[in-house]
């Protein structure tokens, strides 16, 4: 039998708020900085949009890490969106760890849009982290893996 | 208990005599004492089936959603955690005040049929209640037990017995009734949180594993209280109904205690009626328990029209797993 | 007639799993339910199970097959698996019953070959009741708890478990656990029959175990559809499945598709008619209140399925959903109350 030797590639994803984080992916772009390939941006119009089934779903179809990323505390497009984010992801994290499933592989991440060094740094950390944890086994959907 | 019934009966007739109300919705008299139904009472004839006993358990204020939507005005008895879950339905403008008149009622812990059975002890066909002693009566012999032995979970670890403010019209309390340990509540939260990771994934696992998808932890909570749920909803890509992956489960049950975190009052419900005796409350306490240590002591319910927590933020809120990341 | 000490249940299940997939009551998280069994884990044959045995032929969720579409071919892809023989372990005389009541919705034309497949291929080991509880009343459906019907009927009495093979495929179990089973002798066959007596007395005295179901006939359909009652019943119903998903005869189902990350599988999985998006086939779900999903599950389990299945109900009396109903309304009230009054 042929030995498996297939390097394992995490499958990470971004939500970005369309105003500051997504603009600071974009910088990072145009900047040629570089980032892994293997983390898929979606973008949302707040980082106040994304709610906790959203990044459930990511796990359930295959998504190592989740990362959410959104304007700094203060500087909300909508004004207050991210606040209300920050107190939600922080309960669902809370439960994320309660229920045993590895706390690092969902992450929050204030980027403005003239970060686009912090925006590559951020995700180049996160794949690091998520590369050290391997593939998501506890918030897996098995139907979705063949 | 029976005194406090006779009260209770007698309240309802003078109001329904009185005009003061046109129905009454309570308990009503079971085959083996323990399985009590919720019912709505319309005539003064049909309250001989009113049964207020140890086996009330059952949260009211639900049915009040329904019931405000039709004309005229509901008499409800509400036990003191039913009265946190009707104020919180009054914050989330689900009940009509006008429609309903409330009496608050003199609890003394509820008790639960599946803690006697599981105490080996089966065929129960009758109980007895007297003072902290209980009698069953079962088709193999009667056997004698401690109250607090086999009240239901939410009785033994009640948040307190103190009315919610506003929320009754009047009481009908004869004791002083029994306070437990406010601490008792997060005792078992705790002792998750102080389990490593893989225990608390094994324990959560093997529990979560049982859901049958029923619905009744849903269906029964009185701050769900969606049109429509988003697991009913086809279109959402989620197969509420089948459970042949784990990842449904935990989907399921993290939504579900997210989308009432910060309204759920602790009333215990869903733990109650879970038919696989699935602790769903220590779900809901962890949620409780993370709000009142981030966010300031909270109580949903305890006075309608407070502003929940997680419709809410300070500019000072910590980042999200900022709290977990110094080791607990 | 075999014996084995209870104490060497874990062994006889052992032997039996060398040869065959064995379902049995397995305890998980405190709750019994039919799992497939695996050395050490815990069985116990003294409490009734959350769910109902028909898990083994009817899963609670089933896949069927799955469709992969490249440009515009579609492949379908059959994800039927040839079944290999199994057994399932301490089936009480109700949920032996219920199978026979699947067998004439599942097997009657057009036959479900998914059913049938399990069906043929599991080799019933049955147990009889040692302690019938209240909230029993099988003895209203000619059901004899204490000789339960299978391949093989076993009784606890003592310290022993009895081994009684019925049929051809019981016997061929039998030989599978021969190291594990001893003969048993002329005492120990008093002792079952001295529990079936003594259970026998049980059974009479069941609160529920008379009932009357006289009034439940085909011609009275309109009558007890109309049944004004039937408003005070389904009142406090919360609409959530527990009735449905611990029953052992409901067997309604739903088809559904999953989008996987490589094509779509197509499912099925229980369904509840008390659930407000039961048969939303084409538009809606045509009973829009409580009261008439209410009404259609305890309407066809006393009226409509025995009209068409020469007047047998749809019920066994196991009493799961007298014990789990959460707020105890059940089957039981409603033959009481609309059953108990004459419906001309």
């Amino acid at each position: 039998m042929q030995e498996i030797n297939e390097k394992y590639e995490p499958l990470i994803v971004a939500f970005c708020c369309n105003w500051c984080s997504y603009a600071g992916a974009d910088l990072a772009g145009s900047s040629r900085l570089s980032y892994p390939a293997n983390v898929k941006i979606i973008r949302v119009p707040c980082s106040c949009r994304v709610n906790p089934m959203f990044i459930l779903k990511a796990f359930q179809r295959g998504a190592d890490g989740v990362i959410l990323c959104g304007c700094h505390p203060g500087d909300c497009h909508y004004t207050t969106g991210n606040y209300y984010a920050r107190r939600r992801m922080t309960m669902l994290f809370d439960m994320l760890d309660y229920l045993g499933i590895e706390r690092e592989r969902t992450r929050v991440e204030w980027v403005s849009a003239a970060e686009g060094n912090r925006f590559a740094a951020v995700m180049n950390d996160f794949a690091a982290k998520i590369n050290e944890l391997g593939e998501n086994k506890r918030l897996e959907d098995l139907r979705c893996k063949n | 208990m029976q005194e406090l019934e006779n009260l209770m009966i007698k309240k309802a007739v003078e109001l329904l005599d009185g005009g003061v109300v046109d129905r009454v919705i309570g308990w009503k008299k079971g085959e083996f004492y323990y399985d009590n139904t919720p019912a709505t009472f319309y005539k003064k004839e049909e309250l001989n089936d009113f049964v207020y006993n140890g086996f009330c358990g059952a949260n009211l204020s639900k049915y009040l959603v329904a019931e405000s939507k039709k004309g005229g005005k509901v008499l409800v008895f509400l036990k003191p955690c039913d009265t946190y879950s009707f104020n919180q339905l009054l914050t989330e403008k689900r009940i009509d005040r006008d429609k309903v008149y409330t009496v608050g009622i003199e609890c003394r812990g509820h008790l639960n049929i599946e803690s006697i059975r599981a105490r080996g002890i089966e065929g129960v066909v009758g109980l007895e209640e007297k003072g902290d002693e209980v009698t069953v009566k079962t088709l193999y012999g009667d056997a004698k037990l401690k109250r607090g032995e086999v009240m239901l979970e939410k009785c033994l670890s009640c948040k307190t017995k103190k009315f919610a403010h506003n929320a009754c019209d009047e009481t009908i309390v004869l004791h002083e009734m029994p306070e437990e340990d406010p601490n008792k509540r997060f005792s078992m939260v705790i002792e998750l949180e102080k389990m490593t990771p893989d225990e608390r994934f094994a324990f959560w696992k093997s529990q979560l594993s049982k859901c049958i998808r029923c619905n009744a932890c849903r269906n029964v909570c009185p701050a769900c209280t969606c049109f429509k749920c988003v697991f009913d909803n086809p279109d959402s890509g989620i197969a509420a109904k089948a459970n042949d992956d784990r990842f449904e489960e935990k989907l399921f049950h993290i939504i579900r205690s997210f989308h009432v975190a910060g309204r759920c009052t602790d009333c215990g419900e869903c733990s109650r009626v879970c038919p696989q005796n699935i602790p769903l409350h220590l779900l809901n306490r962890k949620y409780i328990k993370d709000i009142n240590e981030l966010y300031g002591e909270y109580q949903a319910g305890a006075e309608a029209g407070s502003r929940a927590p997680l419709v809410d933020f300070r500019e000072e809120d910590i980042n999200p797993g900022e709290n977990l990341k110094e080791g607990k | 007639m075999f014996k084995v000490k209870l104490t060497q249940l874990n062994a006889l299940l052992d032997a039996l799993a060398a040869s065959y997939p064995v379902f049995a009551p397995i305890v998980e998280a405190g709750e019994a339910n039919y799992g497939e069994y695996k050395a050490g884990a815990e069985v116990n044959l003294f409490k009734q199970t959350v769910k109902s045995a028909k898990d083994a032929f009817f899963p609670q969720s089933q896949d069927l097959m799955k469709f992969r579409t490249e440009g515009k071919k579609i492949d379908i892809i059959d994800l039927r698996r040839d079944i290999a023989p199994f057994v399932i372990f301490g089936v009480r005389a109700c949920d032996v019953k219920s199978f026979e009541i699947l067998d004439r919705v599942f097997l009657s034309e057009p036959v479900d070959t998914f059913y049938k497949a399990r069906r043929e291929k599991g080799v019933i080991v049955s147990l009889a009741c040692a302690k019938p509880e209240e909230s029993c009343f099988c003895t209203n459906f000619g059901i004899d708890a204490t000789a339960p019907k299978g391949d093989v009927t076993t009784y606890t009495e003592g310290e022993y478990l009895y081994w009684i093979p019925n049929t051809d495929k019981g016997e061929q179990l039998t030989e599978a656990a021969a190291n594990v089973l001893e003969s048993a002798d002329k005492a120990d066959e008093k002792a079952v029959e001295e529990q079936k007596k003594r259970v026998g007395e049980v059974l009479r005295r069941l609160p529920n175990g008379d009932l009357d179901l006289s009034e439940f006939k085909p011609e009275k359909l309109n009558e007890l559809f109309n049944d004004p009652d039937w408003d005070e019943l389904s009142q406090s119903c919360l609409g959530c499945g527990s009735c449905t998903f611990v029953c052992p005869t409901c067997q309604c189902y739903d088809i559904r598709d999953f989008k996987t990350n490589d094509g779509v599988k197509r499912f099925r999985c229980w369904d509840s008619c008390m659930y407000t998006d039961f048969t939303k086939m084409a538009a809606v779900n045509s009973r829009n209140f409580q009261l008439q999903r209410f009404r259609q599950r305890f309407m066809h389990k006393l009226v409509y399925y025995p009209s068409n299945n020469d007047g047998i109900c749809m019920c066994v009396g196991c009493g799961r959903c007298v014990k789990k109903c959460p707020i105890s309304m059940n089957i039981v009230k409603v033959i009481k109350k609309v059953g108990g009054k004459k419906h001309d």
